[in-house]
C-alpha cells in the first residue's frame, strides 16, 4: 500500500478494537444507571482494557512493511465510486491505535477514582466509551470519509464531555464554543475533501480510500493540491487547536479532568496532525501548504508558551502547554518530519496524560480548587502525585534521557538539519518557555508552603490506588517511551524504523557530523536550564512563591488575558454576528418574512371577500346560475351540430 | 290534426312560466306549483311526440313522471308545512341560513 512493498493481510479482527467500546457504552446506556457507578466504570475500563489487548496483539502480529485490513461491508455504492467501513491498521496506524487504546485505558482505571463521588458516573461512561469508538474510527479508517466520521464523532464527544456538570452555565458556553470553533475548522476540512474527491474524479478515479489516492494523487494539479492541503489544514487546525482555531482548547478545561487528560491533551487534538501524517502523500506534493504549516506552528507554540507563563489555573497552564506542545508537532510536520511528530505524539500522551492526572489528583485532594495561588507545599502530603508530577515535567522541560528529551529534541533538530534556523530558534525559545512555566507551577503546587485555607488543610489526602496507579504508569511511560527514537549518537531509533514503511525515507543518507548534532541539543539544553533555573529563582525559594494576586505589569496582564485574543474574537466575530442575528430577528423576521407569509395570506383573505358575496343563501339565486349554467351548456352543443 | 310544432311551442311556453315562477315568486307553495308546472309542459311535450311518431314509450314515461311528481308534491308539502311552522314565514329569501 504505503510502501511499494507492502504486504496486505486481511485481519478480520480489527473491526472489535472500536465495537467492544462501543457495545459497552450501548450496554451501559440501557443498565449503567441500574447498576450503579461503579459497576458502570468497571465495564467501561474493561471494554477498553479488552481493546488494548486486541491492538497488541494487532500490533505483535503486524509485519515490518505489513498492513492489515478489514472490510466490514460497503456503505456507499454509486457506480465506480465506492466507500467501505474498512479498517486498517500499518506502522503509524498501529501507533495511534495503542496511544488512544493504551493511554485510555489508564484514564478509565483513573476515571473510576476520580469520578467515584459524582452522580453522573454512568453517563460519563457512556461518553468516555463513546469517545475511544469515534477515535479508533478515526485512527483505524481506510478511508477519508470513515475518518471524518470519526473526526466529528470525537467533536461530540468532546463537547458532551467538556458540557459534563452541565449545570454550571460557564460549562456548557465552553462547551458550545469548543463545538462551535471545531466546526468552524470542519467546514474547512469538508471542503477539502469534497474538492478532492472531485478533482481525482474529473480525472476518471472517483475514490475516497487512502490507499488509492496516493497512487493517483499525482494526477490532480500543483494549485489544486495547495488549495486542497490548505483547506485540510484548516481543519486540522482546528482539531488541533492552532493559531487562529485554538480559542477552545482553554476553555475546554471545564470539563472533568480526566476528559482534559485523555481528550484534551493525549487523542482527540492530536488527530490533526495524525490526518496530515496520514495524508502526508498529498502535503508533499503541496510545495506552499507545508511551510505555512511549520510557521503557524513555530508561531502558536511560541504564542501558547508565553502565554501559559502567566497562567494561575493549574489545568490552565496545562492547557495552553498542549497548545504548544502541538505546536511543536505542526512545525515537525510542516518541515516534513512526519516520523518527528509522531514521535512527539507518542511522547506526549505520555507526559502530558500525566501532568493533567497529576493535577486532578491534585484538585481532587483540595476540593475543586483550580488556583495555584492557593496551593503549595502539597510534596510531603502527595508524595505519588508528587514524583509522578515531577518526573513529567522534567519530561515536557526536555531533560536528557526523559521522553520529551528524545523528541522535542528531535524535531528542533531536523529544524535546524531543515535550514529552517528560524522555526528552529523559536523552537529553542519555546523549549526554555516551556521549562520556566512548567517548574513554576512545580514550585507553586508542591513546594513552598501550603496557602490554602483550614477547611481545606484538613481534607488533603493522597489520592486512593486507582488514581495513583495509573499516575505511576505514565510516569514510567514519560520516560522510556522516548527511548525508543534515540539520536544516532546514542543507541539509534527503532521508532525511524517502524514508521519509514509509512513515510518512505532517505533522510539519512546525508547524515550531518554528530558533533552539529550534539552542539545544537547543548544548545537547547542550556536554554532549558535557564528556564528551569528563573523559574527556581522566583518562585522555588520558600515564600517568594506567591506572584502578585492582582495587577502586575501590563505584559503580566497581557499574558495572563492570552493576549486579548478571546475579547478580540468576541469584538470582531461573536459580536457582530449576534449584532446581525439580533437584527435578523427583530426586524428581518417579522418584516420581511412574516411580511411576505402575511401578505400572500391577505391577498387571498382580500379575494374571497369579495368572491363570498355571490354566496348570497338564497336558494333562488342558486337556481339562476344553475339555469345560466344549462342555458350554456345547452347553447354550447346546440352550436356544435 | 294540430301540428306537432304548435304542441312543442306551447309546451316551451308553459316550462318558461314554471322557471320563471321558481326563480321570482316570494311563496314557497307557489314555487311548487311552478315546479308542477315545469313536469307537466315536459310530459305535455312527451305526449306529442308519442302521438307524432306513434310510439308508447313517451307516454310509459309520462306515467312515472306523473308518479314522482306526485312523490314530490307529497314531500315538498310535507317540508313546506314543516319550515312555516318553525318560521311563521313561506319566503324562499328569508331561508338564507347556508349564508357564510
Amino acid at each position: 500500500m504505503v510502501a511499494s512493498t507492502a504486504t496486505v493481510a486481511a485481519l478480520d479482527v480489527l473491526r472489535w478494537i472500536p465495537l467492544i467500546p462501543l457495545s459497552a457504552g450501548l450496554f451501559n446506556v440501557f443498565f449503567g444507571r441500574r447498576l450503579g457507578g461503579k459497576t458502570a466504570g468497571a465495564i467501561a475500563t474493561a471494554a477498553v482494557g479488552v481493546s488494548f489487548g486486541v491492538a497488541l496483539y494487532v500490533f505483535w502480529r503486524l509485519p515490518a512493511t505489513g498492513v492489515f485490513r478489514d472490510l466490514w461491508y460497503t456503505w456507499i455504492e454509486s457506480g465506480s465510486f465506492q466507500v467501505n467501513i474498512a479498517f486498517q491498521v500499518d506502522a503509524l496506524s498501529a501507533v495511534m491505535l495503542l496511544v488512544v487504546t493504551g493511554i485510555g485505558f489508564l484514564i478509565h482505571i483513573y476515571s473510576m477514582g476520580y469520578m467515584a463521588h459524582d452522580d453522573g458516573v454512568a453517563r460519563f461512561f457512556i461518553y468516555l466509551n463513546l469517545f475511544i469508538f469515534f477515535m479508533l474510527l478515526l485512527v483505524m479508517a481506510d478511508n477519508l470519509l470513515l475518518l471524518f466520521v470519526g473526526w466529528e464523532g470525537v467533536g461530540l464527544c468532546s463537547y458532551l464531555l467538556i458540557g459534563f456538570w452541565y449545570q454550571d452555565p460557564k460549562n456548557v458556553i465552553a462547551g458550545n464554543k469548543a463545538f462551535i470553533v471545531n466546526r468552524i475548522g470542519d467546514f474547512g476540512f469538508i471542503l477539502g475533501i469534497f474538492l478532492l474527491v472531485t478533482e481525482l474524479g474529473r480525472q476518471g478515479i472517483w475514490t475516497l480510500d487512502f490507499t488509492e489516492l496516493q497512487k493517483h494523487v499525482q494526477l490532480i494539479t500543483p494549485a489544486k493540491i495547495t488549495l486542497i492541503t490548505l483547506l485540510l489544514s484548516v481543519g486540522a487546525a482546528g482539531k488541533s487547536a492552532q493559531i487562529p482555531l485554538f480559542v477552545w482548547l482553554p476553555d475546554a478545561m471545564a470539563g472533568p479532568t480526566p476528559v482534559s487528560a485523555l481528550i484534551h491533551a493525549a487523542t482527540m487534538v492530536t488527530a490533526g496532525v495524525y490526518m496530515v501524517a496520514r495524508l502526508h502523500f498529498l502535503f508533499i506534493l503541496a510545495p506552499y501548504t507545508l511551510p505555512i504549516i511549520a510557521v503557524v506552528g513555530a508561531a502558536t507554540a511560541f504564542f501558547a508558551a508565553t502565554v501559559a507563563l502567566a497562567q494561575n489555573d493549574i489545568k490552565k497552564v496545562l492547557a495552553y502547554s498542549t497548545v504548544s506542545q502541538l505546536g511543536y508537532m505542526f512545525l515537525a510536520v510542516g518541515i516534513g518530519a512526519f516520523s518527528a511528530a509522531i514521535f512527539h505524539l507518542f511522547t506526549h500522551a505520555f507526559f502530558k496524560a500525566c501532568l493533567f492526572l497529576g493535577s486532578g489528583s491534585v484538585i481532587h485532594a483540595l476540593q475543586g480548587e483550580q488556583d495555584m495561588r492557593k496551593m503549595g507545599g502539597l510534596k510531603s502530603a502527595m508524595p505519588q502525585t508528587y514524583w509522578t508530577y515531577l518526573i513529567a515535567t522534567l519530561a515536557i522541560a526536555g531533560i536528557p534521557f526523559t521522553a520529551g528529551f528524545f523528541s522535542k529534541d528531535l524535531i528542533l533538530w531536523k529544524a535546524f538539519e531543515d535550514e529552517s534556523y528560524g522555526l528552529w530558534s523559536i523552537g529553542i525559545i519555546t523549549a526554555g518557555l516551556t521549562a520556566f512555566y512548567m517548574f513554576r507551577q512545580l514550585f507553586m503546587v508542591f513546594h513552598g508552603s501550603l496557602r490554602a485555607d483550614d477547611h481545606t488543610k484538613a481534607h488533603i489526602h493522597e489520592s486512593p490506588p486507582l488514581m495513583t496507579v495509573p499516575l505511576v504508569i505514565l510516569a514510567v511511560g514519560s520516560i522510556f517511551s522516548g527511548w525508543l527514537g534515540a539520536p544516532e549518537y546514542l543507541w539509534g531509533s527503532v521508532w525511524d524504523q517502524w514508521l519509514q514503511p509509512v513515510f518512505g525515507g532517505g533522510h539519512s543518507a546525508e547524515h550531518a557530523p554528530v558533533t552539529t548534532e550534539l552542539l545544537v541539543t547543548a544548545v537547547t539544553l542550556a536554554v532549558v536550564a535557564l528556564g528551569i533555573y528563573l523559574a527556581y529563582a522566583r518562585y522555588g525559594r520558600a515564600e517568594a512563591a506567591v506572584p502578585a494576586t492582582a495587577g502586575g505589569t501590563g505584559l503580566y496582564r497581557l499574558l495572563l488575558d492570552s493576549y486579548h485574543i478571546d475579547d478580540a474574537y468576541d469584538r470582531l466575530v461573536v459580536r457582530p454576528f449576534t449584532a446581525a442575528s439580533d437584527w435578523l430577528a427583530r426586524v428581518f423576521d417579522p418584516g420581511v418574512i412574516d411580511g411576505f407569509i402575511n401578505g400572500v395570506a391577505k391577498l387571498i383573505r382580500g379575494f374571497s371577500l369579495i368572491w363570498r358575496e355571490t354566496q348570497t343563501g338564497n336558494i333562488q339565486h342558486y337556481l339562476i346560475g344553475f339555469l345560466a349554467g344549462t342555458l350554456a351548456l345547452l347553447f354550447y352543443y346546440l352550436r356544435q351540430q | 290534426m294540430v301540428p306537432l310544432d304548435y304542441y312543442l311551442v306551447l309546451s316551451a311556453i308553459i316550462f318558461a312560466i314554471g322557471v320563471v315562477g321558481v326563480l321570482i315568486r316570494r311563496n314557497l307553495i307557489v314555487v311548487l306549483m311552478s315546479i308542477e308546472l315545469m313536469l307537466n309542459a315536459v310530459n305535455l311535450t312527451f305526449v306529442a311526440f308519442s302521438n307524432s311518431l306513434g310510439s308508447m314509450d313517451g307516454q310509459v314515461i309520462v306515467f312515472f313522471v306523473m308518479a314522482v311528481a306526485a312523490a314530490e308534491a307529497v314531500v315538498g308539502l310535507a317540508i313546506i308545512i314543516s319550515v312555516f311552522r318553525h318560521r311563521q314565514s313561506l319566503d324562499p329569501q328569508e331561508m338564507q341560513l347556508l349564508k357564510w
